[in-house]
Order: structure tokens, then C-alpha cells, then sequence
């Protein structure tokens, strides 16, 4: 019996032990992770569908008999995999700060104002194509304990199942030339300058709606099984 | 061509906001049949509870199959109503998440061998820049020939093993320490 392999991403993720965000701190495991060949168990995963969304999940604008306050935009993109492959009907999720920079959670109490026609949560599924699209506001740039005079760049929190155990992810959106990102340690905690330019959405003129929102895009890409190995049709 | 994967970022410490399912911990619906509870906390490297963080599970049904055109053996629909195979539980809650499922079956290994009944765990929570993976396996098992378990050092392999409770199973994830649970790179 076989079955497909997800090659192990290198150099991608940031390393759990990063001094410059304090919270690893006291979190990161301080043994080396152990290799897993991997299983059933991990070549699977949940295929969670459209019960798990309504259509107006995707609009976050619109979860409240008003209107939020901030800047009107669009958020789009495809999910592939490594390859290139679409990643068609897998679930996203994503929660973000209100345009003062505030979330709405008891732990977040800075002096910024919460919006009553903001909650701050959207779903969707992708498309059969793997493309996605939310309608929100920017979120503000907010302060956090990290360091003195520390504040997060403007980011959406995204959450992904793909195909397989394997490729579960959990990410952020950031906005192209924030000031704040290259001060930022969850930033630069991904290795790669490579790495670090994926997680930043690119304004996009062609989807931006006149007289309506900004569009910006992000694509995402998760970990995919290697190619199917060839078989040779005259082998029988 | 390889394009370069997006790469992981903290939960941080407001997934509440966008998470969280009514019924995010119910592998099987309540009242199954043969249904219990695991219970565990996650702790850090001082001993504390980490109230900000979720961990999901994953699994085998109980015949050891999964609803998944990549198994090789061919997808199945569970013979138990509303197997989900997958839960998500906060530990907002008094620092403590909580599953209900079934046990899952022992499953075929690509050599031959078998994996004894498990549940891939992940964890996320501010502070960890990516999820930490690691596995429950249950103390009233058969797990002898399990190529994971049996890799590796006995005191280590015991960190993956739930312990019966009064409704099921408690397992604690200890992410740093001397009594830190295993954690893997799959």
C-alpha cells in the first residue's frame, strides 16, 4: 500500500524559538521535534464543507444593521498548492482588529474604540478554481507589550485546512508598505525574505470597485503531496 | 516548479474572535453511543496554564478508515452518525479543552506494520509561531508495535498516552520542560 508524501517544508515557518517575540518565551518546546513518517492519519483531513459557512460569512461589513467605520476594501485570492494546483472548497477563516486597531475580545482593553458594527470574524470556502473573496475594512495598526513602543503592522489573521493534516495552516495578511513591518518581530520571524513578501497582499487596481472599495490580493500557498509517480502504460 | 509556500504565522492571542465552533468539540454528536471525553490542559514551561490556546484533533473512525479519497483503501462514510473526525476546543475555559469522540481503529502502516489507535493533536496559541503537533494515544490500548511510540525513549513515548477519567481521558500538553511532551515534524 502507498500513499501520496508532503514533501517537509525547509526554511519556510518560523523557527518556535524566537527570543525578539517574548511570548515564545515560556511556549516554545525546547526539544528537538521529532520526524514523523507519515501515516493515514496525516495524509487525511477534514473536508469540512459548506455547512460550515452562510454567504454572508464572507462580507464583514455587512454582520450589523450598520455599517463599519474604516476604509472599504476587498481581499481576494487563490489558494494553491506547491505545485501550482488549485485547492478547491477548503474552508478559511479570518478574524482581524476593527479600523482603530481594536479587537473585540475582553484580553485587548487599549484606549482605541470598539465599533458596534464591527465583529471582526468572516468565513468562506474557495471556489472550484481554489479562489476566494472577502469584503471588509483595513484594520488599524494597534500596540502590543512585546518591546517599548511596539505596535503590530495592519494584518488579517487567516486560518486554512487544505487537502491533508499536513497542510493545516495559520497565517497573517499584511498590507504593502506598511512602516511597521520591518520593525515588527512576528514579521521577521519567517526567514526568508522570500517567506516575508508572500505574506504581504499586493494592491490590485483591476479588482479595486470604483466609487466602492480597494481590492488587494493574497495568495496562499499550501504544503501539496509530490507528484503521483509516473506509470509506465506499457507496463503490465 | 515548487512555488514558495506561504509561511506560518502565531495565532496570537484574540482567536476567539473567528474560531471558535458551537460544536467545534464534537468528533461524534453528544449522546453517541460508546462516546467519552478527553480533558487536558496546556501548560508552559513554568507549569502555568495557557488560557489563550485551541487545539484540534484528528482521527480514524472507529474501524480505522477515513471519509478521504486519499486513502488508499478507499474513502468510507463512518458506520457512526456524524463522525466528524475532527474537533477544535479552546482552552479559554479554565485553561482546559475537551473533546468528544470514539475511539479510532488501529490503521495500516506503508510497511506492513500497524499504528496503534491515535489522534493527531495540534496546538496553536500566541507565542507559538507555528502549531505544535503531537499525538494521544490511549493507556487502555494495545500499543506494543507501534513504530512511533516504540522509537522512542520510554518516559518520552509516555507523554503521548491519555489516561483514563471518570468521562474518558485526560491528556496535558506540556510545551517546554523537563517533562515536555513530544512534539513532531510532519
Amino acid at each position: 500500500m502507498s500513499w501520496p508524501d508532503y514533501p517537509r517544508p525547509e526554511g519556510v515557518h518560523p523557527p518556535l524559538a524566537t527570543p525578539d517575540y517574548r511570548s515564545t518565551a515560556l511556549r516554545a518546546p525546547s526539544k528537538p521535534l521529532v520526524l514523523l513518517r507519515q501515516g493515514l492519519t496525516e495524509i487525511t483531513g477534514p473536508l469540512l464543507g459548506s455547512d460550515r459557512v452562510a454567504a454572508a460569512d464572507s462580507d464583514l461589513t455587512r454582520q450589523h444593521s450598520g455599517e463599519p467605520i474604516g476604509q472599504r476594501i476587498i481581499v481576494h485570492g487563490q489558494v494553491r498548492d506547491s505545485d501550482g494546483r488549485p485547492v478547491p472548497e477548503t474552508l478559511i477563516e479570518v478574524w482581524q482588529a476593527n479600523a482603530a486597531g481594536r479587537y473585540r475580545h475582553a484580553v485587548d482593553n487599549w484606549p482605541a474604540p470598539l465599533d458596534p458594527n464591527f465583529t471582526g470574524a468572516g468565513r468562506c470556502l474557495t471556489d472550484s478554481t481554489g479562489h476566494f473573496r472577502f469584503t471588509t475594512i483595513r484594520p488599524g495598526i494597534y500596540p502590543w507589550g512585546n518591546h517599548h513602543n511596539a505596535w503590530r503592522p495592519a494584518h488579517i489573521h487567516f486560518s486554512l485546512f487544505g487537502r491533508a493534516f499536513t497542510s493545516r495552516l495559520v497565517t497573517q495578511m499584511y498590507f504593502p508598505d506598511d512602516p511597521m513591518l520591518t520593525l515588527d518581530p512576528i514579521f521577521n520571524s519567517v526567514p526568508s525574505p522570500a517567506g516575508r513578501a508572500a505574506l504581504i497582499s499586493a494592491f490590485d487596481l483591476a479588482e479595486t470597485q470604483p466609487d466602492w472599495a480597494l481590492a488587494f490580493r493574497f495568495d496562499i500557498v499550501l504544503r501539496g503531496a509530490a507528484a503521483t509517480p509516473f506509470e509506465d502504460p506499457h507496463d503490465d | 516548479m515548487t512555488e514558495q509556500l506561504t509561511p506560518s504565522q502565531t495565532v496570537g492571542p484574540f482567536l476567539a474572535i473567528g474560531l471558535p465552533w458551537p460544536d467545534g468539540p464534537d468528533v461524534v454528536p453528544p449522546g453517541t453511543p460508546g462516546s467519552f471525553v478527553i480533558t487536558g490542559r496546556i501548560l508552559d514551561g513554568q507549569g502555568a496554564p495557557v488560557l489563550d490556546a485551541m487545539v484540534e484533533t484528528w482521527q480514524a473512525d472507529p474501524d480505522g478508515r477515513f471519509a478521504h479519497p486519499d486513502d488508499p483503501r478507499g474513502a468510507i462514510q463512518p458506520a457512526v452518525p456524524g463522525f466528524r473526525g475532527f474537533a477544535r476546543s479552546t482552552t479559554e475555559d479554565g485553561g482546559a479543552f475537551r473533546v468528544r469522540t470514539v475511539k479510532p481503529g488501529a490503521l495500516p502502516m506503508a510497511d506492513g506494520g500497524r499504528a496503534a489507535p491515535h489522534l493527531d493533536v495540534s496546538v496553536f496559541a500566541r507565542g507559538l509561531l507555528d502549531r505544535v503537533v503531537t499525538r494521544i494515544y490511549f493507556a487502555d490500548e494495545d500499543n506494543t508495535g507501534d513504530a512511533v511510540l516504540s522509537a522512542l525513549p520510554p518516559d518520552r513515548a509516555q507523554t503521548l498516552i491519555a489516561q483514563p477519567s471518570a468521562d474518558g481521558y485526560t491528556f496535558d500538553v506540556v510545551l517546554q520542560g523537563l517533562a515536555e511532551t513530544v512534539f513532531f515534524d510532519v
